[in-house]
């Protein structure tokens, strides 16, 4: 960490590498070497702070500075998921709060205001701060007050800060937690797209998805049992138009970080491998990494390459809280198709353990499956294929995942025209949905099922969940398999 | 140093050589909190008392276990009255009318901030839309303390502010109680309840309204009991800050709505005006 060669040892080797070196020096040859407690802050601004996903321009080869930061705690109501209201506790209105970027050696004036309105007490605590509780113990501050105090940034790295009031877990529960930057002299190394996120866990007294205003519930948080864990304080806050973007051929950088307060991230990206791993935030470069752990109040730096378009689904792996309490984000990739890194599907053919070739299998020529003698019989037969294929995404009693997947329950979407829903389910469906009044924007691939099994399941699905009772003939869905 | 010894660092300093003498130590309990030293001492003018229409409940004695301090250590505390309802504006108003050193343009920053009645179009003229029947707030522990002062009342002490506030409708101690915590957390998630009229809620076991769900109420000795700032130091039970210890010795952990009043005072100095903090007074 700290270079110990003395100052005057440090510049004499300087000048020999400068006097002495060709063209081919490596960057940190030319890296100074003074410690970092002694760097001269050169000056002073205004920190650039951003809301998240963005982040604020990189600090490049500027020299150490005097950077005031302003942050503004805001008690406010938000909305935690559709028609789920929340009271978040912010540091500048958002969660997380803004993204401070810094460089080592730069002096950081911090002055953190609590606005009148607010009815508590906070404080901040940064973990790039050398000093006690991280300057919780400096910060303290009642509503309608404003504290400065001072720091000198020394060690590299991506640091999270959070307030630490009693009750502590309350207050970053509440969403009082962000991430501060501090790039080592010279800066990360460029890419094309920076962005910025962090999961947190928030509890709540009614059940995931119970709308209203929902208050926090402390128990639920002592046992560690969350209603939702999110990215960026909210479900769908990467989602759909608010997924983050980037172009095939482009180096993404994602400082992502782990509010908690209690769970452990595994954070992953589906469909790429990140390059580059900063472990933890800190110095340890990891490569190819498929999955990377985030502590609770820890950070983690991720670059990867984009290669191919699509949609890559980001995501906390401990599964069931993407799928069922929000922890899922999108980043979209735009451009030309690279069919030499990933093809799409090529074929889809029958496979026969007992030893048969695997032989291509247009649909027309499926399997003889049984016949539903009557619509009760439709109904029941219906309900297995739904089980088996459309169970994990639309879920058991139809209700679909809030800005993932439509419901089917009460749909008004569904009832509205069962030609077009035969036609998603033969054919899939890309792009915009309005259910409900919700907006849904992702894919549903086409299904591989028979004429009899898409009648079945459609009819046991408009039998269901308060649909509109239709019974859906084989003989429809042939019809339409044939546009 | 502050002069008017109410930051954290300047009562801590005398926290550790006066320990014995704490309002609060649960051990070594005084029945009634002398008034603090240190204050810095009111403006000397003599006061002028406006009418007082504020009626005022029997709070009667006994013991209890307070928040902080040890689990098994309870404090007597003596009968007295409460005022049934916070000061309202219209009330204050009069105060100030009546004492010129306590309106907005002539008092001193160590006796208010530059928060001090902020929200009045002057000295004499509620803001547009304030009620007079809204809790005046954005006072200091100062000036709360001479309004009561004028009437011949006081600030009611931590103890006597938390006995009489632990009751629910129907109970002297609902502090165990789900509902009762619920009525308390709720309020944090409702914003900017300062403008509401005082007296709108169901009175307590007392006859006492509002002691939670509109606005923070001062109490004479709030410094004593002290959150540093720092809550995971406060945690640990050598510390020196306070004498009640901190979180651990909280006699109820899950009691969080306390834990965030207390955080409150904490934060304050006595010249702080806030816009969810108000006042009421107690007699003997």
């Amino acid at each position: 960490m700290m270079n110990r060669i003395k100052p005057l040892l440090g510049t004499l080797l300087g000048l020999w590498l400068l006097s002495g070196c060709t063209g081919t020096e490596k960057d940190a040859d030319r890296k100074s070497t003074t410690p970092p407690a002694d760097i001269k802050a050169v000056g002073q601004s205004v920190a650039e702070t951003t809301a998240p996903p963005l982040v604020p321009k990189p600090v490049g080869s500027r020299e150490a500075t005097k950077l005031i930061v302003n942050m503004e705690i805001m008690e406010k109501e938000g909305e935690m998921a559709d028609g789920v209201k929340y009271l978040y506790w912010t540091f500048n209105g958002t969660v997380p709060g803004s993204f401070i970027r810094t460089r080592i050696g730069d002096e950081v004036e911090f002055h953190l205001k609590n606005h009148p309105n607010n009815k508590l007490p906070h404080n901040i605590d940064l973990y790039a701060v050398t000093g006690p509780g991280g300057g919780a113990a400096s910060s303290f501050v009642a509503p309608g007050h404003e504290v400065v105090f001072s720091f000198k940034v020394v060690n590299p790295g991506l640091f999270v800060y959070h307030c630490a009031t009693a009750p502590v877990a309350m207050h970053i529960a509440n969403g009082m937690y962000g991430l501060i930057l501090v790039e080592p002299e010279g800066g990360l190394p460029p890419v094309d797209k920076e962005y910025y996120i962090m999961q947190g866990d928030f509890y709540t007294k009614g059940k995931n998805g119970e709308p209203g205003l929902q208050p926090f519930d402390m128990q639920k948080a002592v046992d560690e049992h969350p209603d939702y864990v999110v990215f960026n304080g909210k479900v769908g806050s990467l989602t759909g138009d608010n997924a983050i973007k980037a172009n095939v051929g482009e180096t993404v950088r994602l400082f992502v970080g782990n509010g908690g307060p209690n769970m452990v991230s595994s954070f992953h990206v589906i469909g790429e491998i990140f390059d580059k791993v900063h472990v933890e935030g800190g110095d340890l470069i990891n490569k190819n990494v498929q999955t990377t752990l985030i502590p609770a109040g820890g950070a983690t730096i991720v670059d990867f390459k984009v290669e191919v378009p699509g949609t890559f689904v980001i995501v906390d792996h401990s599964i069931s809280r993407t799928f069922n309490k929000g922890s899922l984000g999108m980043l979209t990739v735009a451009g030309p198709e690279n069919k030499n890194l990933y093809s799409g599907k090529q074929t889809d053919g029958i496979y026969q353990p007992e030893g048969g070739t695997i032989q291509s299998m247009p649909g027309e020529k499926a399997p003889a499956a049984p016949k539903a003698a009557n619509l009760a019989e439709r109904i029941a037969m219906g309900k297995m294929v739904y089980s088996k294929t459309c169970l994990a995404c639309h879920q058991e009693n139809g209700t679909g995942i809030p800005n993932a997947f439509p419901p089917l329950a009460g749909s008004d979407f569904l009832n509205a025209d069962a030609g077009r829903v035969i036609d998603i389910v033969l054919h899939g469906k890309t792009g915009e949905v309005v259910v409900n009044g919700a907006k849904f924007n992702g894919v549903m691939p086409a299904q591989t099922l028979t004429d009899e099994e898409i009648a079945n399941v459609l009819s046991y699905v408009y039998s269901s969940w308060g649909n509109k009772k239709q019974e859906i003939k084989p003989g429809t869905v042939a019809a339409k398999r044939k546009h | 140093m502050n002069n008017l010894g109410f930051s954290a660092i300047c009562m801590c300093a005398s926290l550790v050589v006066s320990c014995s003498n704490l309002t609060l130590r649960p051990d070594t309990l005084p029945i009634e909190a002398p008034a603090t030293s240190g204050t810095g001492g009111e403006p000397l003018s003599i006061l002028v008392a406006p009418t007082d229409t504020t009626s005022m409940a029997e709070v009667k004695g006994g013991s209890y276990v307070p928040f902080y301090g040890k689990a098994d250590s309870s404090v007597m505390v003596k009968g007295f009255q409460m005022d049934i309802h916070p000061v309202t504006n219209r009330q204050f108003l009069a105060f100030v009318r009546l004492n010129p050193q306590w309106r907005r343009s002539a008092i001193k920053r160590i006796y208010a901030d530059g928060n001090y009645l902020a929200g009045w179009q002057n000295d004499s003229t509620l803001g547009y839309g304030m009620l007079e029947d809204a809790p005046v707030t954005n006072v200091s522990w100062f000036a709360a303390k001479a309004y009561c002062n004028a009437i011949g009342k006081t600030l009611p002490t931590v103890n006597q502010w938390e006995y009489a506030a632990m009751a629910d409708e129907t109970t002297r101690d609902a502090r165990a109680r789900t509902s009762y915590n619920q009525h308390i957390l709720s309020w944090y998630e409702k914003p900017n309840t300062s403008g509401l009229s005082v007296g709108l809620t169901t009175p307590n076991y007392w006859g006492i309204m509002d002691l939670h769900g509109l606005v923070w109420e001062w109490t004479e000795d709030f410094s004593e009991v002290m959150l540093s700032g720092e809550s995971r130091r406060d945690v640990s039970t050598d510390n020196s800050m306070f004498c009640g210890s901190g979180s651990v010795g909280a006699s109820d952990l899950m009691n969080y709505a306390a834990f965030m009043r207390f955080a409150f005072r904490g934060s304050l100095k006595a010249n702080y005006c806030v816009q969810n903090q108000g006042f009421r007074c107690v007699s003997k």
